[in-house]
C-alpha cells in the first residue's frame, strides 16, 4: 500500500495544486513534496535488506491482455524513489518568486515526481511503459513554455528524439510480451522468461532496441545531441529534474528491464556498447574544456558522467552495478546543486557566460565554498560523494577489461580540468563588471543547498548505508534471477 | 598508549572545523592558538606513539567504508615504527610550521581560514599515513592534493596563483590515476587493498611476476605526480606562489615525501619487482640531477629551493629503487628539518624585505637578520652534506648503496650532490654576503638608521625566529640518530626500522658489501666534491663578486637553457594543453555540430521530404484511388503467384 499512497498523493497534491491560491503556491507544493519525501524515508529507514520486492501491489487491469497494475520495490527502487523525493522538494524551493504562472509550474514538478516514481516502482512492461511517457509530458510543457530564448525548437527536438526511443522500447516489449510463454503478459518476471528464452541473435536486436530509448533517455553518446540544448535552453528546475531525476529513469531501465531480459544480447553487444559509453565519456569530457556557457558545461559533464554510470553497469559485475547505483544518488545531488548555483550565479550577474564572470568569491565566500564542496563531489574527490560510485564504477570496468577500466578512469583528470577552470573563472580571479555587485546566498538559497552539501559529504564518508540496501538486489541481479 | 593514537588526526580536523565554521568571528590570536594547540596535542600523542612502539604493528579499526562484494575497505589505522615516524614529522614540523605562521600571516585578512587550511592539511597528511590500506592512503593522498590546492591559490584574486594552483591539482590527478588503477589493480589480485592482506599474499609471489610490477608501476605513477618526479614535476616549482610557510610545510617537508612514503610502505611489493626497482632509481636520480641543473640559475629565492626539493625528492627515490629504504625514509626527516628551515629562513628574508623574492636584489642580510642568517647557514650546511649536520648521513647512507647496487648511479649522484652544493652556496652568497642590492628599501632605511621599523629591513619577530632555531638545532644534530656502523655509531635509524623493511630485504638479497672502495673512502669522496664545489661558489660569488644577470640579457646556451628550466612548460603547453582545447572545439563545433547532429536533423528532413512526396498521393480523386487499389491487388496477387 506505500506505493499507492506515494502515487496518489502526489497526484493528487499535483491537481490540487492548480487551484491554491497563487500567494500559497510555493508553500503548498514545497511542504506537500516534504511530507512525500519524509514518508519515503521513513520507507527507506524500515526498509528490510532483503532481495524480494517489498510493498508489491497487484491490480489486474486490462485482462485481456494480461496487464496489471503491478508495483512494488526493491533495494535499487527504494534508492531511486529517494533520490525524486529528496531532491523534488529542493527543486521546488529553488524556484524563483518571478517564475510566470507558478501554480502551473508546481504542479507539472509534482506530476512529474509521480510519474518518476511510477517509472522507479513498475513491476508491469506496460505499466512501466505508460509512466515512463507520461514522465516526458509535463517536461515538454515546463521547456516549452518556461524555457529560454530558442525553445520551441529544441524542445520539439527533444521530445521527437526520446519519443523516437520509447516506440523502439514499445516495439520490444511487444515482441518479448508475445513471446512470453502461456497466457500472454506484462509481468516483469514474465518478460524476464521470454527474453531469456529468446536465441542471442534475437536477443541481440532486442537489446539494440532498448538501448535505442534507454541511451537517448541518458543520453549515450552518440544518441546525446538533444541534451545540451535542452538543459542550456530549459528552466533551471526543468534542468534539474531532467539531469538529477529523469536520466536516472534510462539507467534504471537498464539495469531493471534491459539487462535481465536479455542476457545473452548483452553478453554479445556489451563490448560495443561499453566502448561507446566510454567514448563518450572522454568525448563530452573535453568538449567541456572549452565551454564558454556553464550550464552547457554542466550539460556536457553529464553526459560524461553518465557515460561511465553506463558502462560500469553493462559490465554486469558487482563493483560496477553497485558503483552506478551510488552513483547515480550521487549525480543527481551534484547536478542539482551545481544547476542551481549556476541559476543563483545566472540572477545575481545576468549572465552564464564563464568569461564574463569572476572574482565572486571576494563578495559571496558562502557561495564560493558551496561551489566549492559540490564541484569536488563531482570531481570525485575522496569523502565526499561522487568517489565512492567512481572508484567502483572505474574498477567494474576494469575487471571487465583493463584497458578500458584504463580509459574510463581518465575521467579523473577530464572532470578535475574543466571543473577546475570553470571555478577558477567565475569565482576566483578579481571581479567583473557583471560581479562586481554580487551579494552572497539569501536564507532560501542556503535552505536549498545547505542539504546538498551535508547529503555530499554524507554519501562519501558513509557510502555503506545506502550500499547496503541496494546489495541484495544487485546480488540478486547477477545471479540470474 | 597506541589505541590513543587514533584520535591524532581528529584534533587538527576539529580544529578545521572550528575554524571553518566560525572564521571570522574569531579574533586572529584565538585562531592561531586553535590552529597550533590542536596540533600541539597531536604531537604529544604521536611523541607518546613513538616512545611505545617498539617494533610493534598495530591496527585499529574505527568504522565500515566501503562494503561491495569482494571489495572491502574500512577507516582503519596502522601504527607502527615506519608511520610512527612520519607522524613525528607531520606533527613535529607541522607545529613549528604553524607558530611561524603566527607571525607571517598575522597581517593576513584571510588569516583564520589559512590556519584552518593549514589543520584540514595535517588531518589529511595523517590519514595518509595511518591509513592500513591503499585506499585509505588515497583518501588521504587527494586530501593534500586538494589543500596544496587550497594553498596554493591562497590568494585567489591573481591569476597566475590559481593557475598554479589548478595545475598542482590537475598533474597530481594524473599520477593519481596511476595509483587508482594500482589500487584497483591490487584488489583484484590480492582481493584486498589492506597492507597486512596484500604483504602477506605477495609473498607468496615469485621475483619478477608481471602482475606485481604492473601494480608497482602503477603505483610509483601516482608518487611521480605527489612527489614531483619527471615527468609530473612542473607543478611544484609553480607551488611556490602559496604564502611561505605552505612551501616549507606541504611543498618541501611532508606532502611531497608521501611519494616516498608509499614506495617505502610497499617495499616488499618493489623488492619483489626488479623491474620496478630500477625505474624508480633511474627516475629518482635523473631527476636529481636534473632539477639540480636548473636550480643552478634561477634567481627566484624560493624557485631555486623549489628546484632543490624535486632533486632532493629524487635522490629518496634513488634509495628506493636501489634498496635503502631506511635511508629513505632517514633522508626524508633530515630533508623535513633543512628543507623547512630553508624556507621558512626565505621566508624571513621575504618578510624582512616586504615581499622582495629576487636574489640580484638581495645581499648583504648578514648583519641585519642575523638569526635568520645563521640558521640558513646551518641548513645549507646541512644541505649539502657536509658532516656531522644532518645531510650527511642520510645521503651518505643513499649513495652508499647506490654504489653497491650501480656505479653509476654512485657517479651521478655525486655529481648532482656537487651541483646542490653550488646552487645552495649561491644562494646563501647573494643573499646574505656583499652588499645590499635592493633599491627603495635601501634608501628608506640609510635615512632612519636607528630605527628597525617596519617598512627597513629587519630581522623576523620571535615567533618566527624561534621555530628556525628549533630547525636549525635539529638540522644540526638530526643526523646521529643514524651514524652509520663504519663512523662508529649504530644506525639506531636502521634498526629502528628494520621491522618494517624485513621481508622486504629478505626478498631483495642484496649484494654482499664487497666493494672497491671501502664506505669511508665514497664518504671522503662525496665531502671533498661537496667542499670543491662550495669553493668554486665562493670564488665567483664572494670574491668575483659576479651577481646574476638581469632579465632580457642573452645568456649562454645551457644558462639559458637552464634559466628557462629546458623549455618544458613550454613543450607541455604545445604539445598537450593546446591541441587538447584545440580538440575539445574541432569536436564540438564539427563532430557534434556538423556531423552526429547533422545526421539528426537529416533524418528529420528525410521524413518531411518523403511525407511531401506522399502528399501527392491524397489527391483526392476517386479515380485515382481506385486506380492505386487494382494497380495494388494485381501487384499482390503477382507476387503471390511467383
Amino acid at each position: 500500500m506505500p506505493i499507492i499512497t506515494l502515487l496518489i498523493f502526489t497526484f493528487a497534491t499535483a491537481v490540487i495544486g492548480l487551484f491554491i491560491p497563487i500567494r500559497y503556491g510555493n508553500r503548498f507544493a514545497f511542504i506537500s513534496s516534504l511530507l512525500v519525501f519524509i514518508y519515503s524515508l521513513y520507507l527507506f529507514c524500515t526498509f528490510p535488506i532483503t532481495a524480494d520486492f517489498q510493498y508489491v501491489v497487484d491490480y489486474s487491469w486490462i485482462q485481456a491482455l494480461g496487464i496489471h497494475f503491478k508495483v512494488g520495490m526493491d533495494g535499487i527502487s527504494i534508492l531511486l524513489v529517494m533520490l525524486t523525493t529528496f531532491l523534488t522538494p529542493l527543486i521546488i524551493f529553488s524556484v524563483r518568486k518571478s517564475e510566470p504562472r507558478p501554480r502551473a509550474f508546481y504542479s507539472l514538478i509534482l506530476f512529474m515526481e509521480m510519474a518518476l516514481i511510477g517509472v522507479f516502482v513498475s513491476m508491469d512492461g506496460f505499466l512501466f511503459y505508460i509512466f515512463w511517457e507520461i514522465a516526458l509530458i509535463p517536461i515538454y510543457f515546463i521547456c516549452l513554455l518556461w524555457g529560454g530564448k530558442d525553445r520551441v525548437r529544441i524542445t520539439l527536438k527533444f521530445f521527437i528524439y526520446t519519443l523516437t526511443g520509447s516506440l523502439f522500447m514499445l516495439v520490444g516489449l511487444i515482441y518479448l510480451y508475445l513471446h512470453t510463454p502461456g497466457e500472454h503478459s506484462f509481468d516483469i518476471q514474465s518478460l524476464y522468461t521470454a527474453g531469456r528464452s529468446l536465441g542471442a541473435h534475437a536477443q541481440c536486436i532486442l537489446f539494440w532496441f532498448f538501448f535505442l530509448a534507454f541511451g537517448i533517455k541518458m543520453p549515450i553518446f552518440p544518441l546525446h545531441t538533444w541534451q545540451p540544448d535542452t538543459y542550456t535552453d530549459a528552466p533551471t528546475q526543468g534542468t534539474m529534474m531532467l539531469s538529477g531525476i529523469m536520466l536516472k529513469m534510462g539507467i534504471y531501465g537498464l539495469i531493471r528491464w534491459m539487462i535481465p531480459m536479455l542476457p545473452l544480447g548483452l553478453a554479445q553487444s556489451s563490448q560495443y556498447v561499453m566502448w561507446l559509453s566510454i567514448a563518450g565519456v572522454i568525448y563530452a569530457g573535453i568538449i567541456a574544456f572549452t565551454q564558454k556557457d556553464m550550464k552547457r558545461l554542466l550539460a556536457y559533464s553529464s553526459i560524461s558522467h553518465v557515460g561511465l554510470i553506463a558502462a560500469g553497469i553493462f559490465a554486469f559485475n558487482a563493483q560496477g552495478l553497485q558503483g552506478g547505483i551510488i552513483q547515480m544518488l550521487s549525480h543527481g545531488i551534484n547536478v542539482v546543486g551545481l544547476f542551481f548555483v549556476v541559476d543563483i550565479i545566472q540572477s545575481r550577474a545576468g549572465t552564464r557566460d564563464i568569461a564574463s564572470l569572476g572574482g565572486i568569491r571576494l563578495k559571496a565566500p558562502f557561495l564560493a565554498t558551496v561551489f566549492a564542496i559540490i564541484m569536488l563531489g563531482a570531481v570525485a574527490l575522496p569523502l565526499t560523494d561522487g568517489f565512492p560510485g567512481e572508484f567502483l564504477l572505474i574498477s567494474g570496468v576494469f575487471k571487465f577489461e583493463n584497458v578500458m577500466g584504463a580509459v574510463a578512469g581518465l575521467t579523473i583528470i577530464i572532470g578535475a580540468v574543466y571543473m577546475l577552470r570553470m571555478y577558477q573563472r567565475t569565482i576566483l580571479g578579481e571581479t567583473s563588471v557583471e560581479t562586481e555587485k554580487f551579494t552572497d546566498l539569501t536564507a532560501g538559497e542556503k535552505a536549498v543547498l545547505i542539504p546538498i552539501v551535508i547529503m555530499v559529504i554524507l554519501i562519501g564518508v558513509c557510502p555503506s548505508i545506502f550500499m547496503k540496501v541496494s546489495e541484495p538486489a544487485i546480488m540478486n541481479l547477477l545471479s540470474g534471477k | 598508549m597506541l589505541q590513543y593514537a587514533v584520535l591524532i588526526p581528529f584534533f587538527p580536523l576539529a580544529g578545521f572545523i572550528i575554524l571553518g565554521l566560525l572564521n571570522k568571528r574569531l579574533p586572529k590570536n584565538l585562531a592561531a592558538v586553535i590552529g597550533c594547540g590542536t596540533l600541539l596535542i597531536s604531537f604529544g600523542l604521536a611523541l607518546g606513539v613513538f616512545m611505545n612502539i617498539s617494533g610493534q604493528t598495530k591496527e585499529i579499526e574505527l568504522a565500515p567504508w566501503i562494503n561491495v562484494g569482494s571489495f572491502s575497505a574500512s577507516f582503519t589505522f596502522l601504527l607502527d615504527p615506519l608511520s610512527s615516524i612520519f607522524l613525528m614529522i607531520i606533527t613535529g614540523v607541522g607545529f613549528l610550521i604553524h607558530v611561524y605562521s603566527i607571525g607571517y600571516m598575522h597581517d593576513d585578512e584571510k588569516h583564520n581560514i589559512f590556519f584552518a587550511y593549514l589543520n584540514l592539511f595535517i588531518f589529511f597528511m595523517l590519514v595518509l599515513v595511518l591509513g592500513s590500506s591503499y585506499l585509505l592512503m588515497f583518501v588521504g593522498w587527494e586530501g593534500v592534493g586538494l589543500c596544496s590546492y587550497l594553498l596554493i591559490g591562497f590568494w585567489f584574486k591573481n591569476k597566475s596563483y590559481n593557475d598554479a594552483a589548478k595545475k598542482a591539482f590537475i598533474m597530481n590527478r594524473i599520477g593519481d590515476l596511476g595509483f587508482l588503477l594500482g589500487i584497483i589493480l591490487l584488489f583484484i589480485t590480492f582481493g584486498s587493498s589492506d597492507y597486512h592482506t596484500v604483504f602477506a599474499k605477495a609473498n607468496g609471489f615469485a621475483s619478477g611476476n608481471i602482475i606485481i610490477t604492473t601494480i608497482t608501476l602503477l603505483l610509483f605513477v601516482g608518487a611521480m605526480g605527489k612527489s614531483a618526479q619527471i615527468p609530473l614535476y612542473t607543478w611544484l616549482p609553480d607551488a611556490m606562489a602559496g604564502p611561505t610557510p605552505v612551501s616549507a610545510l606541504i611543498h618541501a617537508a611532508t606532502m611531497v615525501t608521501a611519494g616516498i612514503y608509499m614506495v617505502a610502505r610497499s617495499g616488499i611489493l618493489y623488492a619483489l619487482s626488479p623491474v620496478s626497482m630500477l625505474v624508480v632509481a633511474i627516475v629518482g636520480i635523473v631527476t636529481a640531477v636534473f632539477a639540480a641543473t636548473i636550480a643552478l640559475t634561477q634567481n627566484d629565492i624560493k624557485k631555486v629551493l623549489a628546484y632543490s626539493t624535486v632533486s632532493q625528492l629524487g635522490y629518496m627515490f634513488l634509495g628506493l629503487g636501489v634498496g635503502a629504504f631506511s635511508a629513505s625514509v632517514f633522508h626524508v626527516m633530515t630533508h623535513a628539518f633543512f628543507k623547512a628551515l630553508l624556507f621558512l629562513g626565505a621566508g624571513s628574508v621575504i618578510h624582512g624585505l616586504s615581499g622582495e623574492q629576487d636574489i640580484r636584489n638581495m645581499g648583504g642580510l648578514r648583519k641585519k637578520m642575523p638569526i635568520t642568517f645563521i640558521t640558513f647557514l646551518l641548513a645549507t650546511l646541512a644541505i649539502s652534506g657536509l658532516p656531522p649536520f644532518s645531510g650527511f648521513f642520510s645521503k651518505d647512507e643513499i649513495l652508499g648503496q647506490a654504489f653497491s647496487s650501480n656505479m653509476l648511479f654512485w657517479v651521478l649522484g655525486v655529481i648532482g650532490s656537487m651541483i646542490t652544493s653550488f646552487y645552495m652556496f649561491r644562494l646563501l652568497f647573494l643573499t646574505f654576503y656583499g652588499t645590499y642590492r635592493g633599491k627603495i628599501e635601501k634608501k628608506e632605511h640609510e635615512h632612519e638608521p636607528a630605527h628597525d621599523t617596519h617598512t627597513g629591513i629587519h630581522e623576523s619577530p620571535k615567533i618566527m625566529t624561534i621555530p628556525l632555531i628549533i630547525l636549525a638545532i635539529l638540522s644540526t644534530i638530526g643526523g646521529f640518530v643514524g651514524v652509520p656502523i663504519v663512523l662508529g655509531g649504530s644506525a639506531n635509524f636502521d634498526k629502528f626500522l628494520e621491522p618494517v623493511f624485513h621481508d622486504a630485504y629478505a626478498k631483495m638479497l642484496l649484494t654482499e658489501h664487497s666493494q672497491i672502495l671501502s664506505e669511508v673512502t665514497l664518504m671522503v669522496i662525496t665531502v671533498v666534491a661537496a667542499l670543491l664545489s662550495i669553493f668554486v661558489a665562493w670564488n665567483m660569488y664572494m670574491r668575483k663578486k659576479i651577481v646574476p644577470a638581469t632579465e632580457g640579457t642573452k645568456l649562454p646556451f645551457f644558462t639559458n637553457l637552464s634559466y628557462h628550466k629546458y623549455y618544458v612548460d613550454e613543450i607541455y603547453n604545445a604539445l598537450i594543453t593546446k591541441p587538447l582545447d584545440k580538440l575539445s572545439e574541432f569536436l564540438k563545433n564539427i563532430v557534434d555540430n556538423k556531423f552526429i547532429d547533422g545526421i539528426v536533423n537529416a533524418s528529420g528532413k528525410l521524413t518531411e521530404w518523403v511525407s511531401g512526396l506522399m502528399r501527392f498521393v491524397q489527391t483526392g480523386n476517386v479515380d485515382f484511388y481506385l486506380l492505386a487499389m487494382v494497380v495494388g491487388i494485381a501487384l499482390i496477387i503477382f507476387l503471390k503467384l511467383m
